[in-house]
């Protein structure tokens, strides 16, 4: 039965109130007395040498302000990149400059070039038309194998070449990777693409910049996930402005889904350009503009081995992937295909040796860098894929050849430098078993046969690594910030509590799950409790949310600055009960004597903090307000099985999703409603990716996907109701609340089950195919089928 | 710059636009009416529906101009006289049809529309009629089960959560 609040129940999100009148607070419904409007020419051309800009002409135009070009930007820094990764040389990686407007060359369709500040943005929009730009075009790198040839252009001429790192990993395993191959009794090959996506948040990125003559202060308003990084970043390493002088608001925003982490030119130019105007300057991104601005995602092309013995356990894994950059290092790129997609290659299975070469390569395309997922989809993908083609190779049963290998003691350490704390991988295949009926899915093949339909089943595990993480452990691996998570609880005089926390929701329904655990942990109603976040004037200094980090970093920080609440309250509370502290009890929101009637209600406590007439003045202070930061002494591990069924087409090649089922064990959960809601997400984006959504370049570099016209973004009617299950749950163990985060699971489950079951229902018609490439288009099934 | 002149929500709305202006640009800009969203530049994501003469139009394909002298009503507008939801918005709460809300205002302004025509659509006359209106956090699922359970259906075996 659900819970009535507390941890556990499905409590109705608080925030669906504004959403749902219109009362909302995007960043771009705020508008600044005074405030200007920039419009950022951007390059059409992929790669070319910048001879001129003229801008005499779009001076004189109507509303124009000022026209902002490279020049302007001479004494500013370039856009930080958030991660060095050491190459299997231990080398660093190449780090190519990043300017805010394009200096000297431009390196993609869609850099800004220019940038008009006018009265309207329409004036803004006009003057831009009237920007002479002259530029030499040059040939562009596109396909990342071409970018590197000895002879292949250089994207930037001063690098030695357009591979930013070569990453071994683990290096020292490679010679016993060799071996183990040469002694396989099988070895099972597979290429394939991770096709590179666009995250598209609805919400278009939006920046305001504001600046204070009066006190010099610098206020951004931007659409982000972590404003503390975007002050951090923007301010040490671009503008120069001090954090105490720089203040970053992310208000309500529209989703994230990764693209909304980094650090953007866009944000540093209206900071700037709020200054040099001397009035608030806005940027509200249009949705053509997002395609060829908001880093793009994914993007991998992979070719894994895996080595079985003559049992059909797996001996070696072995990958070699090529991992696109785009023109630049975004904000945290370099980690992506390294440490957020390497250490994840065991999976779930108990492969002693294991090796993963990642060649990162700059192209003249638009900025590669986390999308839900980021690193894991990848590993998933190619790990469960290469396991079903081995399966096929073998003849046996796939699900059969995965259990064979799971893991099943924990903590397991894998070969690939991680420590998965808990698990319980046949649960969740045993509950998705019975979840997706997969006893009935042969007589639902007939049904669909009769029908003239091909149907096909795809069955797969995933495991991912969350609640990034281990300060000390990513400082080794390159990160150039910590990863911790900060919260602050201010319990007010008449009792409620407001929690600032670090951590940021753009979807994820923080204001009511937060509130839940501490009602739990006090006995008292969640609606005593309020959450701040995304305003780094009001909470204190966090990473903010991405990874699936935030109740297990940002809860776990949560939990631990209540504890330091509930133990300052019960001092006070023994106080005014003139009762050992050891004695008193706190339950359903009242303080108690062990073994007596005496008790003292929250409310007196706290009252008694700010109103300390009776109060122990000389053992503590007045007041009730403690912070604490976390940082978490390993990443989480949550692990699931998921499974499509498909029909096609035999005509066209049109593949439908008949039924999706997800058993998930997420640890201990909050807000199971808000769970399975964040599970539906991320499976539909997993099922966009395998069937509809595919960034596409031209080879001269040329965005052909660059709207929703061209972009297929998922519909209701290409999604059938999911069936998710998290009833499986291995608590985390080293977390406060024993949780491991669940906002990326479904992104990265699932696209190999799409493919799996569409490859499965080719086989039942006596195709002999084993893999077929995302998206899996009619017209590319259709071909796999000839 | 021309005056153009509407009720909106049952309030008399006018200002001066130029010919350019849309009407999604009207309501947020002129009469900051700023729960309408604009999410997209081609007319695909439906995240500005509003309700145009009793008709479901993006407002960011419509000029402020041709809304003159039009009844508009939009997401502001739709929660009942005693400012508590209406029956779609209670709904989308309490089926988590939404998630960021960046899309939501579209989603009920359209789940409107659909169930005055069709008071009691199927599943698959509810995922057609969505084709405009586009959502990347929830998979669809919660809110066409709240748009189902707004028609008075019984959606309880429809996947828990």
């Amino acid at each position: 039965m659900p819970k009535d609040g507390g941890i556990g129940a499905s409590s109705k999100r608080r925030e669906d109130i504004r959403f749902l009148t219109g009362a909302g607070n995007y960043t771009d419904d705020i508008n600044l007395r005074g405030q200007a409007y920039v419009f950022f020419l951007r390059s059409d051309i992929a790669h070319g040498t910048i001879n001129n800009i003229d801008t005499s002409a779009a001076e004189g135009m109507p509303g124009v302000v000022k026209i902002f070009t490279a020049e302007d930007f001479a004494g500013v820094g370039g856009m930080p990149c958030g991660w060095q990764v050491t190459d299997k040389h231990g080398e660093v990686m190449q780090e190519p400059g990043h300017p805010i407007l394009a200096t000297g060359k431009v390196r993609h369709v869609g850099e800004p070039i220019a940038a008009v500040v006018a009265e309207t943005l329409g004036q803004a929009r006009d003057a831009a038309e009237a920007i002479d730009v002259d530029i030499t075009e040059l040939p562009a790198v596109i396909d990342m194998k071409d970018a590197l040839k000895t002879d292949a252009p250089k994207v930037h001429d001063d690098l030695k070449n357009n591979l930013c790192y070569d990453w071994g990993f683990v290096e020292e395993n490679k010679a016993a990777v060799e071996e183990a191959f040469q002694k396989a009794a099988h070895v099972t090959t597979l290429e394939l693409r991770n096709n590179r996506l666009v995250a598209n948040p609805m919400e278009p990125r939006v920046a305001v910049g504001d600046f204070a003559r009066g006190t010099g202060e610098h206020t951004l308003y931007t659409t982000s996930q972590n404003p503390h990084v975007i002050r951090l970043l923007m301010g040490a390493f671009v503008l120069g402005i001090p954090e105490h002088k720089l203040r970053v608001v992310a208000p309500d925003v529209g989703g994230g889904f990764g693209t909304k982490i980094f650090h953007y030119q866009e944000e540093a130019f209206v900071t700037f350009a709020a200054k040099a105007c001397n009035r608030p300057v806005k940027w509200t991104s249009s949705r053509s503009e997002a395609f060829m601005s908001d880093a793009h995602g994914r993007d991998h092309v992979t070719t894994i081995q895996l080595a079985l013995d003559a049992d059909n356990n797996f001996t070696a894994l072995r990958t070699d992937t090529y991992a696109n950059m785009g023109a630049y290092l975004s904000t945290f790129a370099p980690s992506v295909p390294t440490w957020l997609h390497g250490t994840l290659m065991a999976g779930n299975y108990k492969t002693p040796l294991i090796y993963v070469n990642v060649k990162a390569v700059f192209t003249n395309t638009v900025p590669v860098d986390a999308y839900r997922g980021a690193g894991r989809p990848e590993a998933t993908f190619q790990l469960e894929r290469v396991i079903d083609k081995a399966a096929i190779e073998l003849g046996v049963d796939a699900i059969e050849l995965r259990r064979q290998n799971f893991i099943t003691e924990f903590p397991y350490a894998t070969p690939v430098a991680v420590e998965y704390d808990t698990g319980d991988y046949f649960a969740t295949m045993d509950k998705l078993t019975e979840i997706a009926d997969l006893a009935g899915f042969e007589a639902r093949r007939k049904e669909s046969e009769a029908r003239g339909k091909l149907r096909g089943l795809g069955v797969n595990c995933y495991i991912e690594a969350c609640g990034i993480a281990p300060s000390n452990l990513v400082g080794q691996l390159g990160a150039r910030a910590g990863l911790y998570e900060s919260a602050t609880v201010r319990v007010n005089a008449t009792g409620g509590l407001v929690v600032m926390t670090g951590s940021h929701s753009h979807g994820q329904g923080h204001e009511t799950a937060f509130p839940q655990v501490i009602a739990e942990m006090i006995g008292i109603d969640e609606s005593m409790i309020e959450i701040v976040h995304g305003d780094t004037a009001n909470t204190p200094m966090g990473m903010g949310t991405y990874g699936s980090r935030s109740i297990a970093v940002g809860g776990s920080a949560m939990v631990r600055a209540t504890e330091k609440i509930i133990a300052k309250a019960k001092k006070i509370a023994s106080h005014l009960l003139e009762a050992s502290e050891s004695d008193i009890e706190l339950k359903d929101g009242a303080f108690s004597v062990a073994g007596t009637d005496k008790s003292v209600a929250w409310g007196d406590v706290t009252l008694a903090a700010y109103v300390p007439h009776n109060y122990p003045l000389e053992d503590i202070e007045p007041g009730l307000e403690e912070t604490a930061f976390y940082d978490p002494s390993n990443f989480t591990y949550p692990s699931g099985a998921y499974a499509c069924e498909v029909e096609v087409d035999r005509d066209t090649g049109q593949v439908t999703i008949e039924r999706f089922s997800a058993a998930d064990d997420f640890g201990n959960i909050i807000n199971p409603m808000i769970v399975s809601g964040q599970v539906h997400g991320g499976i539909a984006q997993g099922i966009g990716q395998a069937l509809l959504e595919n960034c596409a370049y031209d080879e001269n570099g040329q965005l052909l996907s660059a709207s929703y016209m061209d972009y297929a973004m998922p519909r209701a009617y290409d999604m059938p109701f999911f069936s998710v299950d998290h009833s499986c749950q291995t608590p985390c163990t080293h977390n406060p609340l024993g949780v491991k985060g669940c906002g990326e699971a479904g992104a990265i489950g699932s696209p190999p089950a799409v493919v799996g079951a569409v490859v499965d229902a080719l086989r039942s018609a006596g195709k002999d195919v084993t893999h077929v490439d995302m998206p899996l288009s009619p017209s590319r099934v259709w071909a796999a089928m000839q | 710059m021309t005056q153009v002149n509407m009720t909106v929500n049952g309030k008399a709305a006018s200002g001066d636009v130029e010919g350019r202006t849309l009407l999604a640009q009207f309501l947020r800009d002129s009469q900051g009416l700023t729960g309408t969203h604009v999410g997209c530049d081609t007319s695909q994501c439906g995240a500005c529906v509003v309700h145009v003469d009793g008709k479901a139009v993006k407002s960011c394909t419509m000029l402020a101009l041709e809304a003159d002298g039009a009844e508009v009503s939009t997401i502001e507008g739709q929660a009942n006289a005693d400012g508590s939801l209406n029956v779609i918005q209670q709904a989308f709460q309490d089926h988590h049809g939404l998630q960021c809300g960046f899309c939501t205002p579209g989603m009920v302004m359209s789940a409107a529309a659909l169930l005055k025509d069709n008071p009691k659509p199927t599943e698959t006359e509810v995922r057609d009629y969505l084709e405009g209106n586009i959502c990347r956090c929830t998979g669809y699922h919660n809110i066409v089960k709240a748009i189902l359970a707004a028609s008075g259906q019984d959606v309880s075996a429809i996947a828990a959560e």
